[in-house]
C-alpha cells in the first residue's frame, strides 16, 4: 500500500454542507490492482494539504468507484478546518490519498435471490451505494431504507431508487415520512441480512431491536483516527468477550464494518 | 552501505539513529505492511505492562494545530504476550529492539523489567515514567526526582539490558530530573514524552478527550523538546534519544545539534507511514548540506 497523489476530477457541493469529489487514481495497475481497488464498506485516508496545519489525514468512505477509469467518488460533510479545506480545492489539483484502508462489507454471504436491508443515517449513506451496487449486480434484492435530519440536507435518493427499493425518512418529515430510519421497518417483511452505517445512536437502537433474533447484520463504525493503519490504539470499539476475548478491535484495521452483535455501542 | 548514518549506544550498534517513538508504532506489525523494518535504526515498541490494559474510553484523540492530544492510556497485552507474540515476531528483522516499560508500582516495573531483559532479543529498555494518560504510575514516577530516582535504580538493578528513562517535559526543571536518574544509573535519557494538554468540543461544551487531558505530540512541541534536550544534554554526560514533532531529515539534524545522539519519530508515522525510510534516505543530503562526514559529529554542535 501506498499513498498516491490523485487529481481531483471533481468536487462540488450537493445538498447542504454535503460535497462530492472525484479522485483519479492513475496508481492502478495490474500487479496492485488486487490492493488498490477499493470495496464497498473501506475508506480512504485523505491529507487535507501538506503542512503540518491541520496535521492528521482525514477518512472518507467511498460512495462509487468506477474501474473503467479508475476514478473514487466520495461523498463528505463539512464539518471542521479539515473537510472545509477538502471542499476549497480546485479541478485538477492533486490529493494525497492513503487506501483504501480498513475491512469491508463481507458480501460473500449474500446470496443470489437472498434479500438484504440497507439501512443508511446522514453522512453515513455514501458508502451504502457501492455496497447495493455490488450486491444488485450478484442479483440480491436490496431493500434501502435511508434517513435524513431534512430535505435541505439529503442526497443520493435518485441514484439509490434507480437501483431498487427505496425508502427515505427525515426528522423533520421535509422529505419521505418523519422520524428516523427504523421507523421505515415494516415488521412484515423479513431480510436475510443488514448493512448499517449512521450514527451510534441509530446503530445502538439497531442492535436493540435485532439482537435477540436471528437475522444477520453488519454495522460500519466511525471512531477519531489517528494512524488508520492500527498502530496507535485511538479508534478502539469494544467488543463482547465472549465473541473476541480481547475484548476490544480496532476501527481503523480491524473495522470499520463489524458484526452488530459483536461491537459494544 | 556507508557507515555514516552509524550511531552507537554502549555495545549497541544502530545503522542509523532513526527509530520509531514507543507509542506510534504498536509492534511493529502495522507498518510492516509498508516496509521492510530491518531499515530503521531500532523499533521501540508499545508501553508493556505487567498485565494486559484496556486503556482508556474513546475519544482518546484530538487534533490541535500542527499537533495532536493522545490519551490511549498505555493499552497493550502484557508482558507474557508481549514476550511470547511480539518479539519473537519482531526478531525476523534485522533490528534492535528496544522495549518500553511502563507499571503503576515499583514492583510491576522491577518485574517487568527482569523478565523482558531476560529476553535475549531485547536489547535495551526505555522506563516509561513520563505517561501523562494513567491515573495511577506514569508520569508520577516522572515528575518527583527522589521517587524517580529509587525507581532508576530498582529497574537498573533488575534489568539485564541497559536502561534508558524517558523523560516527562512535564516539569519545572528537567536537568533535575536528568541528574536524578542519571545518579541512579541510568544508561542514557529518552526525552521527551508527550506535554499535558486539553481542547473542548463547542457543541458539548466539554474536553474532547474521554479522558480529559492529554499528550500534546507533534511539530507543535518541537521546539519545547529542542530546549530540553539543549540543557539537558549540556549538563548530563549521558546519551539521548530526542523525540518530539519530528518530521523530516532537517529535524533529526536539529536534534542533534541541540544534543540528541539518536532520535524517534512519532506521530509524523501517522500522516506519512513512509516518513522514516524517507527520513532515513534524506539524511545523507543533509549531511552532504551540511559538510558533515558522521552523522554522531553533530550531537551538540549547537551548544554555545
Amino acid at each position: 500500500m501506498i499513498p498516491f497523489m490523485g487529481s481531483i476530477i471533481q468536487n462540488e457541493q450537493i445538498a447542504d454542507r454535503i460535497y462530492r469529489i472525484v479522485i483519479e487514481n492513475t496508481t492502478i495497475n495490474e500487479k496492485n490492482q488486487k490492493q488498490m481497488i477499493p470495496k464497498p464498506g473501506q475508506f480512504y485516508y485523505i491529507r487535507v494539504n501538506d503542512t503540518t496545519d491541520p496535521l492528521l489525514r482525514r477518512p472518507i468512505s467511498i460512495q462509487d468507484f468506477d474501474g473503467k477509469r479508475n476514478h473514487i467518488k466520495m461523498l463528505y460533510r463539512t464539518e471542521g478546518i479539515g473537510t472545509t479545506q477538502i471542499s476549497q480545492k480546485k479541478i485538477g489539483e492533486k490529493l494525497d490519498v492513503l487506501g483504501p484502508l480498513g475491512n469491508g462489507f463481507t458480501i460473500e454471504d449474500a446470496e443470489e435471490n437472498g434479500s438484504v436491508l440497507l439501512l443508511g443515517g446522514g453522512i453515513g449513506i455514501p458508502p451504502l451505494y457501492y455496497l447495493k451496487k455490488e450486491l444488485v449486480a450478484k442479483k440480491v434484492q436490496v431493500t434501502t431504507l435511508l434517513g435524513y435530519q431534512t430535505l435541505s440536507d439529503s442526497f443520493l435518493i435518485d441514484e439509490f431508487k434507480a437501483l431498487g427499493e427505496t425508502r427515505v425518512a427525515s426528522m423533520d418529515g421535509s422529505i419521505g415520512i418523519k422520524g428516523t430510519v427504523l421507523q421505515l421497518i415494516s415488521e412484515l417483511e423479513k431480510w436475510d441480512t443488514f448493512y448499517a452505517v449512521g450514527p451510534t445512536g441509530m446503530l445502538k437502537a439497531i442492535q436493540q431491536k435485532w439482537g435477540d433474533t436471528a437475522i444477520n447484520g453488519y454495522v460500519s463504525l466511525e471512531e477519531r483516527m489517528g494512524c488508520g493503519v492500527g498502530a496507535c490504539y485511538g479508534c478502539i470499539v469494544k467488543v463482547d468477550p465472549s465473541i473476541d476475548k480481547k475484548g476490544y478491535k480496532k476501527v481503523c484495521s480491524d473495522g470499520p464494518v463489524f458484526s452488530f452483535r459483536e461491537v459494544i455501542l | 552501505m556507508s557507515h555514516r548514518l552509524q550511531v552507537k549506544f554502549g555495545d549497541i550498534t544502530l545503522k542509523n539513529p532513526i527509530m520509531p517513538a514507543s507509542g506510534c508504532f504498536g509492534f511493529g506489525r502495522d507498518y510492516a505492511k509498508f516496509y521492510d523494518l530491518s531499515q530503521l535504526g531500532a523499533v521501540v515498541v508499545k508501553a508493556t505492562t505487567l498485565e494486559e490494559r484496556i486503556g482508556n474510553p474513546t475519544p482518546r484523540l484530538a487534533e490541535t494545530p500542527s499537533g495532536m492530544l493522545n490519551a490511549i492510556g498505555l493499552q497493550n497485552p502484557g508482558v507474557e504476550a508481549v514476550i511470547n507474540e511480539e518479539i519473537p515476531w519482531l526478531t525476523q528483522f534485522d533490528v534492535p529492539i528496544i522495549v518500553n516499560v511502563a507499571g503503576s508500582m515499583t514492583e510491576d516495573y522491577i518485574e517487568v523489567a527482569e523478565r523482558i531483559s531476560a529476553v535475549k532479543d531485547v536489547a535495551m529498555i526505555e522506563l516509561n515514567i513520563s505517561c501523562p494518560n494513567v491515573k495511577q504510575g506514569g508520569i508520577a514516577f516522572g515528575t518527583d526526582k527522589k521517587v524517580a530516582h529509587e525507581l532508576t535504580k530498582a529497574v537498573k538493578k533488575a534489568s539485564q539490558v541497559p536502561v534508558y528513562v524517558k523523560l516527562s517535559p512535564n516539569v519545572t526543571d528537567i536537568v533535575e530530573m536528568a541528574e536524578a536518574v542519571a545518579e541512579a544509573g541510568a544508561d542514557g535519557l529518552s526525552m521527551i514524552n508527550t506535554l499535558l494538554g486539553m481542547r473542548f468540543d463547542l457543541r458539548t461544551r466539554k474536553p474532547i478527550l474521554a479522558n480529559q487531558t492529554g499528550g500534546l505530540s507533534g511539530p507543535a512541541i518541537k521546539p519545547v523538546a529542542l530546549r530540553m534536550i539543549y540543557e539537558v544534554s549540556k549538563r548530563v554526560a549521558l546519551p539521548i534519544i530526542g523525540m518530539g514533532g519530528i518530521t523530516t531529515a532537517e529535524d533529526v539534524a536539529e536534534f542533534f545539534l541541540a544534543g540528541a545522539s539518536a532520535v524517534a519519530v512519532g506521530t509524523a508515522n501517522f500522516v506519512d507511514p513512509y516518513v522514516m525510510p524517507k527520513i532515513i534516505q534524506d539524511l545523507e543530503r543533509v549531511l552532504d548540506e551540511m559538510g558533515v562526514k558522521s552523522i554522531t559529529e553533530l550531537t551538540g554542535k549547537g551548544w554555545s
